[in-house]
């Protein structure tokens, strides 16, 4: 690996970004507009805004950087840039990368937005730190990155990557705790949410929520969250080959 | 010059192949191919479609699986890292970001192949100049037409003066003016950067403006010399008529089951006379076309 590279990569995925000035509109401004849509959907019932509110401020980053990362990267495998970079000098490392810190950058803006909207605009009440939510949004972010990248090789077109969406990320939405707590879900989900990383990451968020000091299970959250981001990752970087049938 | 250095030890060839075989999708795509590229020279892939081209470009490149036999690539196994630098290649369709505009384009393949920041900014001018696309340089590739696509792809594997260049057909859907002097170009970077290039074509007419040409068909190398050598062996006029009339003699090999077919003089005559008739035909109509 080298930072040359990975830096120009994650610049060249942000220079196609900023060519493509709705999708970032969308990117930026549609988690805002649904936790208003939340908040209303929550007029008597501020205490169920907190608590989903702050699960969404975790879930929007991964929902969002999973599409965007699955559907660049398999342009990149279709359009034959893929082909010619694994024929250069480049790692596979560098790319991964190089993708993880350019999205990885953009989710940090992207979070940032939607939890100062959500603070202070919406007066979504925490007891701990904002900054904890941001960091916790950005893991998110990085885990849809590799979730992305890692099915994009399982798609032969962007009819199917898209369709990876409901297939991985709604089942975790369903399990996270977010509709009932895990712990009164039939146990074979039970279990089931015990081993997806998006219960973690909701759980860390609402740690955030509860607690104004740092709490051991919020680190466990942490380390769930982030290893689970980098197996995804290293799995992902498997499934680049530079010798293709 | 670079061909000639110190006497007795010459560099090896360019991609020097010895039964070299590609599987693909359990049936077999290139068979017990045996040839070599010399250094400096232009030589041209010739063959019908589907014959394999892209398969033996790509296992040049180091991009195609399961290949078997052995591949050389200037020196080194086909496919080593040490190669990544030495190497540009075109595939056959555009790849380049088309969310990206071509200096853009150029200037991130230029970091991924290394190019110091600082020459980084004259090297992508260079490439931009070599494939005349100044005018369009800052325009998206989304937005440019597809032979202009093709240059924006094509000058991506002039950075970092490569010393093997592998394009697969770069100059379908070319206007002839544009063609001519891209070949010119493929000349000029033989001859004044001691660069290789491996030049794939359907297009037969292209073929005279090789050094050397190697006929394709079915996945094996029909023929392999200069384009007067391949003519004067076939006794023809043209390159197509030369393709035809040595697919006439492979089918009378294979008619004759491998007994004494190595002649090629007696046999089915008759299938002979119809393979040139038929260049006859396309020979004239391409007369005209020229």
């Amino acid at each position: 690996m080298s930072p040359t590279r990975t830096l120009a990569t994650a610049g060249r995925v942000l220079r196609q970004l900023g060519h493509d000035p709705r999708t970032i509109g969308l990117l930026l401004l549609v988690p805002v507009l649904l936790l208003v849509l939340l908040y209303y959907v929550f007029d008597a019932d501020r205490d169920s805004f907190d608590f989903i509110g702050s699960a969404l401020l975790g879930i929007f980053p991964m929902v969002t950087m999973f599409l965007v990362t699955s559907i660049a990267t398999l342009r990149e495998r279709t359009s034959g840039t893929l082909e010619r970079l694994m024929t250069m000098p480049l790692g596979k490392g560098d790319l991964i990368a190089g993708y993880a810190l350019a999205f990885g950058a953009f989710a940090v803006v992207q979070a940032g937005l939607a939890t100062g909207v959500a603070l202070w605009f919406l007066d979504l009440d925490i007891e701990g730190s904002p900054w904890f939510l941001l960091f916790v949004a950005l893991l998110n972010a990085l885990l849809g990155t590799a979730l992305g990248l890692f099915v994009s090789a399982f798609a032969a077109s962007e009819f199917q990557a898209v369709q990876f969406m409901p297939a991985l990320i709604v089942p975790q939405i369903l399990l996270c705790g977010l509709f009932a707590p895990r712990d009164t879900m039939q146990p074979v989900l039970e279990y089931t949410s015990n081993v997806l990383p998006m219960s973690y990451a909701v759980d860390g968020m609402t740690e955030v929520l509860n607690n104004s000091e740092l709490t051991a299970d919020f680190w466990r959250d942490v380390v769930i969250v982030a290893g689970s981001a980098l197996a995804v990752l290293a799995l992902g970087a498997a499934t680049l080959r530079r010798r293709t049938a | 010059m670079v061909n000639k250095h110190r006497e007795g030890t010459s560099p090896p060839p360019a991609v020097h192949a010895r039964d070299l075989g590609v599987v693909r999708g359990g049936k077999p795509v290139l068979k017990e191919l045996e040839f070599s590229v010399p250094r400096g020279t232009v030589t041209g892939l010739l063959g019908p479609s589907g014959c394999g081209k892209t398969t033996l470009m790509r296992a040049v490149v180091g991009a195609q699986a399961r290949v078997t036999g052995r591949l050389d690539v200037l020196g080194e196994r086909a496919g080593s890292a040490a190669l990544r630098h030495r190497l540009g290649y075109v595939t056959q369709a555009p790849s380049v970001y088309l969310d990206l505009t071509a200096r853009q384009n150029l200037d991130y393949y230029a970091a991924v192949l290394g190019v110091p920041r600082a020459e980084r900014a004259d090297q992508v001018d260079a490439a931009l100049t070599d494939v005349d696309l100044h005018s369009h340089a800052d325009a998206l590739a989304a937005n440019l037409s597809g032979g202009e696509r093709a240059r924006v792809s094509l000058a991506v594997a002039l950075l970092g003066a490569p010393e093997l260049l592998v394009l697969d057909e770069p100059t379908v859907g070319l206007d002839p003016v544009l063609r001519r002097s891209l070949w010119n170009l493929f000349h000029r970077l033989a001859a004044e950067r001691g660069a290789t290039l491996l030049i794939s074509s359907h297009v037969m007419d292209e073929a005279d403006r090789c050094d050397r040409l190697m006929l394709m068909r079915e996945g094996r190398v029909l023929a392999e010399g200069t384009p007067e050598e391949l003519r004067a062996r076939t006794g023809t006029d043209s390159v197509e008529h030369a393709f035809l009339h040595l697919v006439g003699d492979a089918a009378d090999d294979e008619d004759n089951g491998g007994t004494g077919g190595t002649g090629g003089t007696g046999g089915s005559g008759g299938r002979r006379r119809a393979a040139d008739r038929a260049a006859g035909r396309d020979g004239s109509t391409a007369e005209v076309s020229r």
